[in-house]
């Protein structure tokens, strides 16, 4: 008998089709990668690219030491920027709810109306950051903490509804069941079966998104919705490096406490 | 003989919050925090209800949406958009990797550990918006700052879910691979690598998706892109040309969205 020689041969992933489509993949991504980064530069003066190590170290220099007395003036905007996050999202929740309640497959009161329409608010909603909203809003309602609180309200209604009615499509359907077949209403049947199925989940979406809307108030001020982005948006125009530097810090220890909190909050939850 | 009477009790729903206490404080400490609220937040409801008709006003000024007259402009923007997108998410994720892997308590040292994570930590706190602005200081404006600006996100990002899905990863398969003699970067590539793959494939899809969205905001602080053309519409009064922007945006978003899903249920 013969034995065939294994020599040679060395254990492959996949074989040589496969292999190929993989290769032929990545010369499409890289080719992709590279044409792309070719139309960029070409928009780019790189003398301001090269020197930009030089404007850090100016700009480092001019940073330090933060302004720490202006923290006395803060007290207020930081104030208003967890406002703007915290009430934007109880009334982004509060509309999310209803919307959710329409997208869901399983709770929807019609599956060909009710549901691309409910659907088009959350993806429409979810497609414009709350800078945009918070620019057209400012020329409506003003400049000020109002128009933030409804920009970052009008933000979170897709995201909040999306993850809920998600949440709604994943519940068991058997605990639903057995609340109708005892004789309730509809109403009993949502208040009984589905709600309690969704609390927990619920719960952990408000609070996770209230921890982004702590982050994204923090930048609203730039187009003039209040909050500590307003002193921001002056300290850089006048050029008060100090005071920004003070200001980035207050922002992060901010937003490390509230996602400390957010954590805190969504263990105990789960 | 004694007849046990039951009183008559009615079924009670279980609170969400156990503890009758904590209840009570947080109910109390939220209606404290919603009267202060009301009392600080000057709304001029005055000016609010000016606001109304001119708001009908400044609505209506959006439609019809014009396509045509600032077409040219658009297109560029949203190509300009695209380009950064494609090469700051590939970037973004391709530095996020080591970081991502540093930062994963099971498979790093401690110092490597600590320093991974002050580097997330740091992408994380700020919004894209604020790294924008002194991006756009440091390299000028155009979309080299805005693609540095995405890239930077997206390793504070993406960087912290590869972590934490490391951590989560099942020790026995990788133990097994660096049993039979692996080197390191064979026991990253096969024994940690297949596990985390399928989540980061999709992951690294809907990074694509949010730095699309943010590559919408960042041109307003000159970081270029579909951003810059809509605050130079804004600028002009030009709704309907505004309009027809974010309808463009909105359009682009939901492709994403649709074609990640396609994707993602193909790679799977």
């Amino acid at each position: 008998m013969t034995t065939i020689p294994a020599r040679g041969r060395t254990w492959r992933r996949r074989d040589r089709r496969t292999e190929l489509l993989v290769w032929a993949a990545w010369l499409f991504a890289v080719a992709l990668f590279v044409g792309c980064f070719q139309l960029i530069s070409d928009k780019t003066i790189w003398a301001f690219v090269w020197d930009a190590p030089t404007q850090a170290g100016d700009l480092a220099v001019r940073m330090v030491p933060p302004d720490w007395l202006y923290i006395r003036t803060l007290g207020r905007p930081i104030w208003d920027t967890i406002n703007i996050a915290t009430i934007g999202t109880l009334i982004a929740i509060l509309l999310a709810i209803p919307v959710a309640y329409c997208a869901a497959r399983n709770t929807t009161p019609s599956v060909s109306i009710v549901r691309p329409i409910a659907l088009f608010i959350i993806v429409s909603s979810r497609s414009i950051n709350a800078l945009i909203w918070a620019l057209m809003l400012v020329t409506i309602i003003g400049p000020g903490v109002f128009s933030g609180i409804i920009a970052i309200a009008l933000r979170s209604i897709g995201f909040c509804a999306k993850l809920l009615y998600e949440a709604i499509e994943e519940i068991d359907e058997g605990q639903v069941e057995a609340v109708r077949a005892t004789g309730a209403s509809g109403a009993q049947v949502t208040g009984y079966g589905i709600v309690p199925q969704v609390l927990p989940a619920f719960a952990g979406i408000s609070v996770f998104r209230w921890d982004i809307n702590i982050r994204e108030s923090t930048v609203l001020g730039l187009v003039g919705a209040g909050g500590i982005g307003l002193e921001l948006n002056a300290a850089i125009t006048q050029l008060y490096w100090t005071q920004v530097s003070l200001i980035l810090l207050v922002i992060i220890g901010t937003v490390i406490v509230s996602e400390w909190v957010s954590a805190k909050i969504r263990h105990a939850i789960i | 003989m004694s007849l046990v009477v039951t009183a008559p009790r009615r079924w009670k729903k279980p609170p969400l919050i156990k503890s009758a206490w904590l209840r009570w404080i947080l109910t109390i400490g939220a209606v404290v925090y919603l009267t202060l609220v009301f009392q600080t937040t000057p709304v001029n409801w005055t000016r609010v209800w000016e606001g109304l008709p001119r708001g009908a006003a400044f609505v209506s000024a959006f439609f019809p949406p014009d396509f045509v007259s600032r077409w040219d402009e658009i297109a560029e923007g949203i190509a300009e958009s695209l380009w950064m997108t494609v090469v700051s998410t590939v970037v973004g994720i391709a530095l996020s990797i080591p970081v991502g892997i540093g930062a994963a308590k099971n498979i790093a040292p401690a110092p490597v550990y600590y320093f991974c994570r002050a580097v997330l930590a740091v992408s994380r706190s700020f919004q894209e918006i604020i790294l924008a602005i002194f991006f756009v200081k440091l390299f000028g404006f155009g979309p080299f700052a805005g693609f540095v600006t995405l890239s930077f996100a997206t390793i504070g990002f993406y960087g912290k879910l590869l972590a934490e899905d490391i951590e989560d990863m099942d020790a026995g398969q990788a133990e097994a691979v660096r049993a039979s003699g692996a080197s390191w970067l064979q026991w990253i590539n096969y024994g940690v690598q297949p596990q985390v793959m399928p989540r980061m494939i999709g992951l690294g899809l809907y990074r694509f998706d949010i730095n699309f969205r943010e590559s919408a905001v960042i041109g307003i602080v000159g970081g270029g892109g579909i951003g810059a053309t809509l605050n130079t519409a804004f600028d002009r009064y030009e709704f309907d040309s505004a309009a027809a922007i974010i309808i463009v945006i909105i359009a682009i978003v939901m492709l994403c969205e649709y074609g990640s899903g396609y994707l993602r249920r193909w790679v799977q």
